[in-house]
This record gives structure tokens, sequence and C-alpha cells, in this order.
């Protein structure tokens, strides 16, 4: 596991977290066949928070977020996001993926098309947005990842690092009120973490929601209020993140960090 | 110990790679003789493609484009003197307007040279997206219906009103759709215009022509005939069974068990049997199904096989390429709050039928040489004519002039398809560009 020291330049001064509920889950499960993935999860995140969940692998983390936009369905519990339950009505469901962004291990760029058109083809279709503005709009979000050079390219002739940065730059463009991270970071070589990792701080920076599934605790202790420890598909420990890296409660959680900070 | 403490003082320049390695020498030594096994295979070839050439081209070279006749062309190849004989071309010369268009009567052959041309201009827009304006696909929409129109003629009403079925599939699936969702609108607007086709068109554009007629004359369908017949099912079966075959292929990666397994069902079955049983059905068993007194055009009758029968096969080559798209793809679309059709049409299909562009094509050629399949039934595609040519007395005998002139027709046909699809793989290609 990479511990990337992170220099402690995190602007704070925007980061406010609301008493709004941003997503409410509560009693929820899931199963894979027989397998019980998620098990009794209860979840409360407030606008503006920045979680940082970690676990070891199989514990259920990413499937958890994925229940968020519903590219898993849950079988028993609830979830509303931002004041919309998903549940078989498709039009909840679209409501709420529209809303939520969704950053993804392998990027999933659209190969087909180049940096700039995977980033104004949901804006358009989706949001009905006029293909002017969301060029326009597609430009800002490329500058704020720094890459808007790149944007007649296509996404295979970008780097790894470059391409996670069109992925982020393409959720924004559909101005979801929150992200979700899916090991944003695990599939890039060391010297193209960082970038990534820097394009998080600052949208954390500006108050963006943020649930991030990652290894990089680094990060979780520059950026996030919360980090929530999952193992074999429950939430075992959450908290600050201070407490919770110098203080862990459970034994499960200390064995967890032991393995991947002392190396 | 040893030292193998080393610093670089200086960073090393590319240099130019060895003479041998570049240029014609470097060439022919790494393609021809790049050692002494490969030296002797590359003689012998050599001597091989020689001795081939040296047996075909005096056959090919023949002056014999005016004889009447088989004996005619005999003649002046022994007066030439010629070893192996001579190539007999006098067929061609008086043939090579039957082979092209069948019994189509002379002074109504504008009609399928017209319609032949505006296929480029319809196809052109299409194939070469970058080169031609978007507004000739309007042209493109429009021949759909023209051109059967001016192949078989008839009332002007029937075309129009032809094209008037895909209006009203778009009014019923907005309708359908707003009330019962967007799968029962897109099964609504494949019904309603097939309907509107098979039952109304008829009687509706004989009532309008009786009250205002206005048309071109009519020509059967037992007049078509030659490589023009074979062009006009290949077309049509081509164009038609890509988009049917899709839709076959979203069908079986369905949700909805219905739709699944009546594609599944029907993919199978139709690649289970032959093509030739097929058109034995439509030429003889599917008029005894039909309500006595309809007469069901041929030709139409075999396209509509044809069609079945390549949409199925493009149905799998497409479902192979939609396996091989990665999961992310569907999950970025779908994060993005794309909606099913949605993500079908700008994500999933663009890619997937990418992939499947060598397979595709592969399909279409074959299709299109099956066509000869209907000189079986009857129809006079150039195969059905040669016999009729070779029962003339003047001609009788002749053979590979007769079948090289049309396997140069399909040759042409099928070899510029391969090369377009080469062409637009690469094209497509947007990885490591």
């Amino acid at each position: 596991m990479s511990t990337l020291e992170i220099e402690p330049t995190v602007d704070t001064s925007k980061m406010q977290i609301s008493d709004e509920v941003a997503i409410q889950i509560a009693d929820m499960n899931k199963w894979f066949g027989t397998f019980h993935v998620l098990r009794d999860i209860d979840l409360t995140v407030y606008r503006g928070e920045r979680i940082v969940i970690c676990g070891p692998s199989g514990s259920g983390k990413s499937t958890l977020i994925r229940c968020i936009n519903r590219l898993e369905e849950h079988q028993a519990g609830q979830i509303v996001v931002d004041g919309t339950e998903l549940n078989s009505d498709l039009k909840n469901v679209d409501k709420v993926r529209s809303e939520v962004g969704m950053v993804f291990q392998h990027f999933n760029l659209f190969p087909h098309l180049t940096v700039l058109e995977n980033c104004t083809l949901a804006p358009i279709w989706v949001r009905k947005v006029p293909r002017k503005e969301a060029v326009e709009r597609a430009m800002h979000f490329l500058e704020k990842v720094k890459i808007p050079e790149q944007a007649d390219k296509y996404p295979g002739q970008l780097s790894g690092g470059q391409q996670q940065r069109v992925a982020i730059a393409r959720s924004l463009c559909m101005m979801p009120r929150i992200m979700l991270f899916d090991e944003p970071t695990s599939a890039l070589d060391p010297e193209m973490i960082k970038e990534v990792l820097d394009t998080m701080i600052e949208l954390a920076e500006e108050g963006m929601t943020m649930i991030c599934v990652t290894h990089e605790m680094g990060f979780a202790q520059a950026v996030a209020n919360r980090v929530i420890f999952m193992a074999d598909g429950q939430i075992v420990e959450q908290n600050e993140p201070k407490e919770f890296f110098n203080n862990p409660k459970s034994e499960r959680t200390k064995q967890f960090l032991s393995q991947i900070i002392g190396h | 110990m040893a030292d193998y403490s080393y610093v670089r003082k200086e960073m090393l320049p590319e240099r130019e790679p060895p003479a041998s390695e570049v240029g014609v020498i470097g060439w022919l030594r790494e393609n021809l003789f790049s050692g002494w096994f490969n030296s002797i295979l590359t003689v012998v070839s050599v001597v091989l493609i020689y001795l081939i050439l040296a047996a075909i081209v005096p056959w090919l070279w023949s002056p014999t484009w005016g004889a009447g006749s088989l004996s005619e062309c005999r003649d002046i190849v022994a007066e030439l003197g010629k070893e192996h004989g001579g190539a007999c071309y006098g067929v061609i010369t008086e043939r090579w307007q039957q082979l092209l268009f069948g019994f189509y009567p002379e002074e109504l052959r504008w009609r399928p040279i017209l319609t032949f041309v505006g296929l480029f201009v319809a196809l052109a827009p299409v194939l070469f997206t970058d080169a031609f304006p978007r507004k000739m696909l309007w042209f493109t929409g429009a021949y759909l219906f023209l051109a059967p129109w001016l192949m078989w003629g008839g009332p002007i009403w029937t075309p129009l009103l032809v094209a008037a079925g895909p209006a009203l599939g778009f009014v019923a699936f907005r309708f359908v759709a707003r009330a019962a969702g967007t799968l029962a609108g897109v099964i609504a607007a494949g019904l309603v215009p097939i309907l509107w086709w098979l039952l109304a068109v008829g009687p509706v554009a004989g009532a309008i022509q009786s009250v205002v007629p206005l048309g071109i004359e009519l020509v059967e369908s037992r007049l078509f005939g030659g490589f023009m017949l074979s062009v006009w099912i290949g077309v049509v079966a081509i164009a038609i069974s890509l988009v049917l075959g899709v839709v076959l292929a979203l069908g079986r990666q369905s949700d909805l068990m219905i739709v699944k397994y009546l594609s599944v069902g029907f993919i199978e079955f139709i690649r289970g049997v032959p093509l030739i049983t097929l058109l034995f059905v439509a030429s003889t068993l599917l008029n005894i199904f039909m309500p006595p007194g309809t007469n069901f055009d041929i030709i139409l009758r075999v396209m509509i096989m044809a069609t079945l029968f390549a949409s199925a096969y493009i149905a799998e080559v497409v479902r192979g390429g939609l396996a091989a798209l990665p999961r992310g793809q569907y999950e970025a679309a779908d994060a993005l709050g794309l909606d099913y059709w949605k993500a079908q049409r700008l994500v999933i299909l663009p890619q997937a039928l990418k992939i499947s562009i060598p397979g595709i094509v592969s399909t279409f050629i074959g299709l299109f040489k099956d066509t000869t399949l209907v000189s079986i039934i009857g129809l006079l595609d150039p195969i059905g004519l040669t016999g009729s040519i070779r029962a003339d007395a003047n001609w009788n005998g002749i053979v590979w002039e007769l079948y090289g002139f049309i396997a140069l027709l399909f040759f042409l046909s099928c070899f510029s398809m391969s090369r377009y699809s080469m062409w637009l793989e690469k094209k497509l290609r947007t990885e490591h560009r």
C-alpha cells in the first residue's frame, strides 16, 4: 500500500459541513447470490462531508458506494439520496444518477470519443444543455483538472493519471452535488497518484460532498472529516481521521492499520 | 570487489540505423533473402509465378471480341497460332447487357442505372461521414423509398405512402411510449408501419391513382435479372439485415425474458437452416400460407428471406462485439445518468459495431455472393442466365469466359466492400494513434 505523504496545505476554509442530509442509508442489506456482502449498513452523510472508506479487500466498500447510485441493487433497507429514494422506479434511479458523480478505478472513459466529447456527452443528452454551453463547461472543468490542452485527443492517447483526471472532469460536467470515488488511484503508477489526489483535494476544498474508497491514508488524514472502516460487509469503526489512525478502537481496525502502514 | 559504480556524464544522441536495415536493400534482405532457405523459397516462388502467368496471360490476350459464336472464336485463335488457345470474348460482347440487366426492358434501363448511381450518392454520406455534408442524409432517406419505385415503377403514390409508414411509427412511438413506457413504444413503432404497409398502402395508393393518375411504367419482377438483380437483392438485404441484426443482438442481451427468448429462438432457428431451404419456402410454400388471391412479389419474398438469414448472422457478430466491451463502459454510461437507449446508441453500439466490422462485412460479402442461389428457384441472376446462354447453339460449350466475367463482377463488388471495411477500421482506431 502506498501511503503518499501529502503536504498539509489543504485549505479548510470552505470545507463546511451543514446539517442537511445528503445521503441516508438505513438497515441496508445486499446479497450476491447467497453471499451476504453488506449487512445492516446504517450511514448518514451530511452535505459537505468528505468520507474515506477503507478496509481489506472483499469487505464490501466498493459495493457500498456502488449501491449509492444503484450500479448495484440493494435487497433490503433504504437508501435516500438527496431526498430521492432508490427503488425499482427507474425515474428515481436516473434522477439520482444525474445528481451523483462517480469516478472508477479503471477510469471507464469512452474510448471512441475525444476527451471533450466524453465531457459533453451526458450534459447534452441527459441534461439537455446546448452544445456550445456544454463545450464551455467541459473546457472549464478540463482547465480545473489541468489538462485543457488534451481536449481533442482520445483517451487512449493519455497517461493513466490524465485519464483519471478527465474522468473526474467528465463527472463534474454534470454538476453533481455528491461525488463517489471507487479506488480512484489504485490502477495508477506511483508517479501519477499525486496529480489525481491533488485534483480531489481541490474538489474537497470547494466544499464538494465526497465519499471515497481508497487506500491513500495520507489523503484520508489531510482531507477526510470521517474515516469509515469496513470488514466482512459491516461498518466496524468510524471516527475522525486523527482519532481513527492514532487511537483505533477495534482489534480488526488495529490489525488492518498495522498491515497497511507498518511496512 | 568489482567496481560497478558508474555515472553517465552526458546523454547519447539518437543515431541512424545501419544501411543494411533501411531502403530497398534492407527491405529485400529482410523480406526475401533473410537466409539460405528463404532465398530458395523466393527463387522457387518467382519461377512458379512466372510459369502460371506465362500460361494465363496469352490465353487472356485474345482478340475475339467481335466473334459471333464459339466456332468463330476458335477460328480466330487458330489463325493466330496460339499455343495455349485463347479466350472467347464474343459471348460477353454479345450478352453483357443481358448479364447485367436480365430481361429488363431496354428502353427503361435508365431506371436501374439511375438507381445504381443514386445508390452511391445515398451511401456517400453514410460511408464517408467526414467527406460529405450531413444534409445529404436527407437524400439517403428519400432514396430508400425512391429506389424501389424506380426499379418496379407504378404510381408515385405508393412510395409516398410507404414513406409515411415511419412517420406513423414515430407518432405511435410518442403516444404509446408516453402511456406504456419506452419498450412498448418501440414495439408499437415497429408494428404500426408494417401493418400500414401490408394492409393499407396498396388499396389507398390504388384509390388515389384512380383519381390522380401519376406514375411511371410498371416493370414486372419476372423481367428482373442479371447482375442488377444480385445487387438489388444484396443491397436491400444488407441494409435491412444490419438494422435487424443489431436489434436482435440487443434483444438477445435483454433482461426481459420474452424479448430475450424470442431473439434467441429466431437466431438459432435461422442459423440452423440452410439459406436454400428458406428460398424454397419463399418461392413455393409462402404462397400457401397467404390468403388466396394475394400476389406477394417473388423478389420481395426472396429479399425478406435473405434479410432474415443475414440478420441472424449479423446478430451473432454484433453480440460478439457487445460481449467484448468491458462492463465498465456500461457502468460509466449508467453512472452518468444515460438511460438504456441513449447508452446503447451513444456509448455501447458505436464501440461494439466498431469491433464487429470485420465480421459484419464478412457476413455482407457472404450474403451478396449467396444471392446467386436465387438461380435455383428460377430467378434469372447472372448464374441463372448462364444456362440459357450456354443453351444457345452459338455458345454451346463456353465456360471460362462467361463465369469469369460473372466472377469478375462479384470480385470487384466484394473486394471493394472488404477494402472499405479495412479503411473504416483504420479510421475508427482511436487507441495509440
